[in-house]
């Protein structure tokens, strides 16, 4: 940084810190419900394994917002006890799960995303984020190399399998827009050295899906302008349900433990 | 299932540490080698329990058959003098 930092204030570092969570938390709990559902025991296990990643992450996320914000809430409040307009997550990651092609498409968008946000943040003035990320990438490497192999092998697969995970992509595509749309909390935390550019993270994130659609034989669609604000907490229809499903359990027994 | 429906199986081996052999620890299915190493890690690794992996494809492996353990096996059966039992093992070799 050449120019002094600007200041960041706990209000705007908690905010971008449950940007962050909540992508992994609802990712997560969106692969979830493919646990007994996969087409095979051993997808079953590989979902739920990425799945638990994500939740680690975003326990780690949400545990630091509220640490941030100073007012008690934890990891948990902070998960099962904020409605919808209080999620930051982009919209991408609560899009339904789909056929298994659709997921595979959602997971290598977010993957790659990740990836490359977290490879830049691991050099984060945020000690505690560089941490963070420098421990997530490792899984997130995984989660891109997971994923990207099942892009390659249904869409340079058969002409259904291929036909499912393009309709798949052209369905999604719009939604990564979103991803990389930089607004003022995301500028702030790239001027002041916590967060990564996001305009590098998405040429970045652009040359390494175009690698692997490439090699999927999978057509990019093209950008559209998005009309879509999850970071700022406005959601498509699909999040509310999520919520009731992944916060049920605290609403009706209020600090239920097991 | 039908046999074109399912993918084929492969047998799993883990290391657990350096220094250690590979052990036969389970099978699994996989439609290539690479995604049989995915699984293994994912079925087989996800407690700690290796640094490496090996994934063989089932019907690459040769066994005996149980009709010849007979001839194969009891012939050994005799012969004590071969196991190392007659040594006093010292007490610091511990992986013996």
């Amino acid at each position: 940084m050449s120019a002094p930092a600007p200041k960041v204030d706990a209000d705007a570092l908690f905010r971008y810190v449950l940007r962050l969570g909540d992508l992994s938390l609802v990712l997560g709990q969106r692969l979830g419900e493919w646990v007994g559902h996969s087409p095979a025991l051993e997808e079953d296990l590989g979902l739920a394994n990425i799945a638990l990643d994500l939740i680690g992450q975003a326990r780690l996320l949400l545990s630091y917002a509220g640490e941030i914000e100073g007012r008690g809430r934890d990891e948990d409040k902070l998960a099962y006890l904020r409605e919808q307009g209080a999620y930051f997550n982009a919209i991408l990651a609560e899009q339904p799960n789909g056929d298994f092609g659709q997921t595979i498409v959602r997971q290598v968008l977010i993957d790659a995303f990740q990836l490359e946000l977290y490879e830049r943040m691991a050099a984060s003035r945020d000690e505690r984020l560089a941490a963070i990320a420098a421990k997530s990438v490792k899984e997130v490497r995984y989660h891109l190399r997971y994923s990207g192999d099942w892009l390659v092998r249904l869409g340079d697969g058969t002409a259904e399998s291929h036909m499912r995970v393009q309709s798949a992509l052209d369905l999604l595509w719009p939604y990564t827009v979103e991803l990389f749309a930089a607004d003022d909390l995301d500028t702030l935390m790239a001027e002041s050295g916590i967060g990564p550019d996001l305009s590098e993270v998405h040429s970045a994130w652009s040359a390494r899906v175009d690698a692997i659609l490439n090699e999927a034989t999978l057509k990019r669609p093209a950008d559209r302008p998005h009309a879509w604000h999850g970071k700022r907490g406005q959601h498509s229809e699909h999040l509310g349900y999520i919520l009731a499903e992944m916060q049920h359990l605290q609403r009706s027994y209020p600090d239920a433990r097991w | 299932m039908e046999d074109k429906h399912q993918w084929p199986l492969y047998e799993v081996f883990v290391r657990a540490r350096g220094g250690l052999d590979h052990k036969h620890v389970g099978s699994l299915h996989a439609s290539d080698a690479r995604m049989a190493i995915d699984h293994a890690r994912d079925l087989y690794t996800r407690r700690q329990e290796g640094v490496s992996i090996w994934v063989v494809p089932s019907n690459a492996i040769v066994a005996s058959d149980p009709a010849d353990t007979d001839s194969l096996f009891e012939p050994a059966r005799d012969k004590i003098y071969r196991h190392p039992t007659f040594y006093e093992i010292p007490d610091e070799v511990k992986t013996l």
